[in-house]
């Protein structure tokens, strides 16, 4: 699975894509096809409402596989604009497209944050490293 | 041993091991008891009314009910047919090994059940007054001092309903110790290696969850403990043995860094199984811990319980204790105390889960201390011995020393496809539970085996046997693993189906239809 090189990532395994004008940038944010491989069948995603504030390295909700919930922690700060409302009914889509399917947009805070997320190449390297555990 | 079993029909691969533990065995189909059900059938039959008939819709009102909903109307036979057939459907500690990793799933000792249907036990009613209750009473008290020496710790509550609700007291018990020196104070620190009820507790107690990063060994970081501690830290939920069955060896230190920043060691006591008799919670600093009597001190688990969560604390804990407690008075009889100004409260009602401490108080006395030792060394060297028939067959991820439980990862299999659930439903053509699947995290695809003391050496051999035998069909046949399992009445079911649309409740046709 190649892994966009216009998405920057996380250690947590959350991608972002950054869009808009400096000052005004909203970051559409998802989870990794390395993520929905090791969570197996996802059957609900719990995601914060239009207008809550998320936080760069803390939670912003959670995703229930037949195998777990995990926490999704947040790669940046700020206000979430919209929420991906489909994946109330079809979670399942993260399973098959994981990086076309968004779960938040958020309104960027600190637009700063986003210089110390992975590139898609350091991503690839970082699980590597992980499964060769 | 027999050999004359029949082979399971669908095995094309000669079986590797001796001799295979399971045979095919008819058992009858069996729907749901409302689909039995017939307008006018009873199961008994009254004496004809001899008292003046009440007219109930004058007596309650409103309130009166006439529409019962749809109940079954089945015959005696019918009911005792239905209840059999289901239970011949099942798999039990009583059919065979169960290595469902941390689980602890123990036999269970017929002693402990002929112990707990004495009439004075059985019968005794929680209302009973404390002056005709004394026996039952002693039985806590003995069963506390009991649990208190094993652990070494100095008070205990008995009152938790299970494991989850032990830790949830437990750290209630954390809460009211920090707010009584002015600050409950923000964060758990719990490691990634742990049961998923530790985070749960501590975010129900209203506390903030912080993930602690394993090492290579698949223990706690302690540096990176050190660099966590604050002010802010309340305690540190930590399971010892871990969940991939190892010992936490700097555990002191873990103890000693919390207690500089004031905050607690909270023991996760799901594998006290692998400690019992040889070292003390107590003893290396833990602060609180909650038991289950439901794996380490053999009452039923898994359908069979209830189960029972003890929780054991230090001193300084002991005001915080869940009331009533039990205490002795000066001429040697018990009474319940009530009254304890700094207590959190009930937990449960009544005193918990009484007939389970009678089964462990009698598993505790039958074994005696040297017993339990030999029990731990036992359930110890069991795990050893499938970790070293499998470990050339599976990958082992940790190669840090086994206690109670060895986990394997799926990575060899997975090559072909075959995963740690397949692996697991084959097991069930087998004759076995299967173990536990990927489960703990932190070891992707992980295959989590406790065999406990309860198995004999012929019984292990056999398990061993079939995961080889699974190994190699893993090479030659993953379409034979990937389809299981065949012998059982339905095959695979549609996890994933019932946890997005499930379906909680019958209804009849008539009413689904309208």
């Amino acid at each position: 699975m190649a892994y966009p090189t216009r998405y920057r990532y996380t250690r947590e395994h959350e991608w972002i894509q950054i869009d808009g004008p400096i000052g005004r940038q909203i970051g559409t944010i998802g989870i990794t096809d390395y993520a929905q491989n090791s969570l197996g069948d996802i059957v609900f995603v719990d995601a914060p409402k239009v207008g809550a504030s998320v936080e760069a390295g803390k939670t912003f909700g959670s995703v229930e596989s037949v195998k777990a919930v995990s926490d999704l922690f947040s790669p940046v700060s700020g206000t979430v604009t919209a929420v991906n409302e489909a994946l109330n009914s079809a979670p399942e889509t993260i399973n098959t497209a994981a990086h076309e399917s968004w779960i938040i947009k958020v309104q960027l805070a600190k637009p700063g944050e986003v210089d110390a997320l992975l590139s898609a190449a350091d991503y690839e390297k970082f699980i590597s490293e992980e499964t060769a555990h | 041993m027999t050999t004359e079993n029949t082979p399971v029909s669908t095995d094309s691969t000669p079986f590797v091991g001796n001799t295979r533990k399971v045979s095919q065995h008819v058992n009858q189909n069996e729907g749901l008891i409302f689909e039995k059900s017939s307008p006018g059938k009873k199961a008994y039959r009254l004496a004809p009314l001899d008292v003046p008939e009440v007219d109930a819709a004058k007596l309650l009102g409103a309130a009166v009910r006439t529409d019962l909903g749809a109940l079954p109307e089945v015959s005696e036979i019918e009911i005792i047919r239905h209840f059999t057939r289901l239970s011949t459907w099942n798999y039990a500690i009583d059919l065979g090994m169960y290595p469902l990793g941390s689980c602890t799933m123990k036999y269970n000792p017929r002693v402990n059940e002929a112990v707990a249907r004495l009439e004075g036990l059985a019968d005794a009613h929680p209302y009973q007054p404390e002056v005709l209750s004394q026996g039952a009473m002693r039985i806590l008290l003995q069963l506390q001092q009991c649990l208190t020496e094993i652990t070494g710790m100095d008070a205990i509550t008995l009152q938790p309903a299970a494991g989850a609700h032990g830790e949830f007291t437990g750290i209630l018990l954390a809460r009211a110790y920090h707010e009584s020196k002015g600050n409950p104070r923000k964060k758990i620190f719990i490691p990634d290696s742990a049961h998923g009820t530790n985070p749960a507790t501590a975010a129900i107690c209203g506390y903030q969850v912080e993930n602690l990063k394993s090492n290579a060994q698949g223990m706690v970081d302690v540096a990176q403990l050190e660099k966590m501690v604050c002010d802010d830290t309340a305690a540190l939920m930590l399971t010892n043995p871990s969940t991939i069955g190892v010992f936490e060896s700097e555990i002191h230190k873990i103890a000693n860094i919390l207690h500089a920043k004031g905050a607690l060691l909270y023991m996760d006591g799901a594998n006290m199984n692998a400690l019992v008799g040889k070292t003390r919670p107590g003893d290396f600093g833990v602060d609180v811990m909650h038991l289950n009597l439901h794996k380490t001190f053999s009452t039923p688990h898994g359908g069979g319980g209830p189960g029972s969560g003890p929780v054991v604390c230090k001193k300084i804990l002991e005001p915080f204790l869940p009331v009533p407690v039990v205490v002795e008075n000066s001429n040697g009889t018990l009474h319940f105390e009530y009254n304890r100004s700094q207590s959190v409260g009930r937990v449960r009602a009544f005193y918990g889960n009484f007939g389970m401490f009678v089964r462990a108080l009698a598993y505790i006395l039958a074994n005696g201390p040297d017993g339990l030792r030999q029990t731990t060394e036992d359930a110890v060297l069991n795990a050893n011995y499938i970790r070293k028939n499998l470990e050339d067959v599976y990958d082992l991820p940790y190669t840090t020393p086994t206690l109670h439980e060895v986990v394997f990862s799926d990575r060899r299999q997975a090559r072909n496809g075959v995963k740690t659930g397949d692996i697991a439903k084959r097991l069930i053509d087998y004759g076995f539970h299967p173990y536990t699947v990927s489960f703990p995290m932190i070891v992707p695809g992980a295959l989590m085996i406790e065999p406990t003391e309860s198995e004999s050496k012929e019984e292990l051999d056999l398990f061993i046997d079939a995961m080889r035998q699974i190994a190699r069909e893993a090479e030659e046949n993953p379409s034979l693993i990937l389809n299981a399992p065949h012998s059982t009445r339905i095959s695979r079911l549609d996890e994933v189906g019932a946890a997005r649309r499930p379906v909680l409740r019958w209804k009849p046709e008539a009413l689904e239809m309208a």
